[in-house]
């Protein structure tokens, strides 16, 4: 097993330089560089000092060589700085949003888990039932959805008129602190995390469910039974050991599915998340803050895949690796 | 149009109908078969063609221009003249659910045929050739996987600025090639090892032909099945670009750019019958693409249907 976790790691590091090679490359694409901003802001200046300094800075060196400089510095945290904020850095930037995209990810996650697996589960063990008729009939729903107009009804009917949610920001104002500030977070997090969550709920509870099915049908379940083994040992002990395995890798898979739906429901929320900064960055074609998220994401779904494998691994020995 | 007595006994006699009921029933036939017994995905299929009839003859059901603006009518409530209101800039909303459902139908549909032709493309020289090909194909396409799609579509779309119908749809189509493309290699490796392939093989057949007769028929169960969903998630994913402003430009309708009025929050409180029904149009036509994709993945593959 170790063997394999060390031949997956293996794997990782050209696929991750493979990244930086698609982001870099797509960074030169763009129009503009890392001067352009300035250059923008104050006009007056001459622009052969821009000249220069792009000779001092390196752009104007071998491409494989700014490839190297960029990823070293890229290492190092340094994505250079915005065009559009003031020249802000741009790890400063994502700093100051990284956390909530995480929060409302997570929180997102929560959702779908505790609601999509005791309902996969329940769907399975009876199914034809009406509560499972009801969980497919969401299931299809849940999926044909788009997220952003699921968000803007949910503004709309339990923000605006029932006024239960805020519908939009993180939190109330400047003065909540402490545990009320947490609560105010929450509350904040509902609509949002609902909306991030739904496709994923809808796909977790289908996967339950045919898993449970699937597992409850093999000799081994027949067997405990027939042991005298009580309904509740077999689910636990047996059924959901076995079921829950394919979840717990869909889980790493679907993290850029999760990505991609944070960034448009962030917009719809208005949620100062990594989402709507880097839908500001491509609205104002700030390419320094677009590479670098697109490589933060991706490197995120690189790890988010690999803990799956690895997650994977650990969970059932049955896995034999060549 | 009947066919003419003497052409059909002169040319292809063997194909009357008494002869083709002597034969077995094709496998696509028999598919067939299973999925006119599924109601819902049969329901399915005749509300799509209602949807798409309704949004190709859509003169027929109002007379209002889909981008003609007004600025005297702005943000008005539905009236008899405009069933659903005005939009922002004095558009008629109902001439833009039907324009605009034509547009987003054409994009779903012709973003699943331009993946549909490069994923059986790079699919058939992967799983036939194997080897270098295919390992060159398949680490392109684990590199394509590593970023969220929306994401580096919506790059692509800002470096390059002016985006068309068509440049759209090639934007989609090469970003999402990669999944199409392993669906269909994992069916060619199984298929290749096959007798008949060998057979066809053995007398010489060309690798085009072989692939032509061979594996794209017998593979063609789970490449329709796809190309459905995947129209359906491309029907999603224009609507969501749209929405965030990086779909088609204004003033072309598509059932996303409606969608990106709501964005104004006095629209989204005072006037949801501009915004919410280009959103359940997205619905209901998703919704009934995914029955009938799963329709045809029960028809093709009945072992699936027990789950």
């Amino acid at each position: 097993m170790y063997k394999y976790i060390i031949r997956r790691i293996l794997v990782f590091i050209p696929m991750l330089f493979a990244l930086t090679i698609i982001v870099f490359g797509l960074a030169k694409a763009a129009p503009g560089d890392a001067l352009t901003g300035q250059q923008l802001a104050d006009p007056k200046v001459n622009p052969e000092v821009y000249e220069q300094q792009r000779e001092a800075l390196g752009l104007n060196d071998p491409i494989p060589v700014q490839y190297w400089n960029w990823l070293s510095s890229a290492a190092q945290g340094d994505f250079g700085k915005s065009l559009v904020f003031n020249g802000r850095s741009v790890a400063e930037l994502i700093e100051s949003r990284v956390a909530n995209t995480l929060y409302l990810g997570l929180f997102s996650l929560f959702i779908t888990i505790i609601v999509a697996i005791p309902i996969g589960i329940y769907s399975a063990r009876k199914p034809y039932s009406l509560l499972d008729y009801a969980a497919t009939g969401f299931g299809f729903l849940g999926l044909a959805i788009p997220n952003f107009f699921f968000g803007l009804i949910a503004i709309y009917f339990l923000a605006i008129n029932l006024g239960w949610f805020p519908a939009q920001g993180t939190l109330s104002g400047p003065g909540v602190e402490g545990f009320a500030a947490f609560v105010d977070r929450i509350h904040h997090m509902v609509l949002p995390g609902i909306t991030l969550g739904l496709a994923g709920t809808a796909t977790y509870m289908r996967y339950m469910r045919s898993e449970v099915l699937d597992v409850l049908g093999s000799d081994y379940i027949r067997t405990a039974k027939a042991k005298g083994m009580s309904d509740q040992n077999v689910l636990y002990k047996h059924t959901l050991r076995n079921a829950l395995i394919p979840i717990i890798t869909l889980m790493g898979f679907e993290i850029g599915v999760l990505l991609s739906g944070a960034v448009i429901t962030e917009q719809v929320f208005q949620y100062p998340g990594l989402g709507t900064l880097f839908i500001s960055s491509v609205t104002n074609r700030d390419f320094p803050v677009v590479m670098a998220i697109t490589l933060i994401l991706g490197i995120l779904i690189l790890i988010g895949n690999l803990l799956a494998d690895i997650f994977y691994s650990i969970i059932d020995p049955r896995i034999r690796y060549d | 149009m009947q066919p003419n007595p003497q052409e059909t006994l002169s040319t292809q006699p063997e194909l009357s109908p008494k002869n083709n009921q002597a034969k077995s029933k094709s496998p696509l036939k028999l598919a067939m078969g299973r999925f006119l017994k599924n109601k819902m995905a049969v329901i399915s299929v005749i509300f799509l063609v209602v949807i798409v009839l309704v949004c190709l003859l859509a003169p027929l059901f109002t007379n209002q221009d889909p981008v003609e603006t007004d600025l005297f009518q702005i943000e008005k409530s539905p009236s008899e003249e405009h069933i659903l209101g005005t939009n922002g800039t004095g558009q008629d909303n109902f001439a833009r659910l039907l324009y605009g459902g034509r547009i987003s139908l054409l994009v779903g549909f012709s973003a699943m045929f331009f993946t549909l032709t490069i994923g059986i493309l790079l699919g058939s020289l992967a799983g036939y050739y194997g080897g270098k090909v295919d390992s060159i194909i398949m680490r392109a396409a684990d590199i394509m996987l590593m970023l969220p799609f929306l994401v580096l579509t919506l790059t692509i779309i800002a470096i390059l600025d002016n985006i068309t119908i068509p440049i759209f749809v090639t934007i989609i189509a090469v970003t999402s090639w990669p999944n199409l493309t392993r669906i269909i290699r994992g069916t060619y490796l199984s298929l290749r090892e096959q007798e008949f392939i060998l057979g066809a093989r053995a007398i010489g057949a060309r690798d085009f032909r072989i692939i032509l007769r061979h594996f794209i028929p017998n593979a063609i169960g789970p490449i329709i099945v796809n190309a459905t969903l995947m129209m359906a998630s491309y029907i999603i994913i224009e609507s969501a670009l749209s929405f965030i402003g990086f779909g088609i430009p204004q003033p072309t309708p598509t059932w996303g750019n409606m969608l990106s009025e709501a964005m104004n929050v006095r629209i989204l409180r005072d006037h949801p019958e501009a915004w919410i029904p280009p959103g359940i149009a997205i619905f209901v036509t998703v919704l009934a693409i995914n029955f009938i994709g799963d329709g045809l993945r029960d028809a093709f593959d009945p072992k699936s249907k027990q789950r």
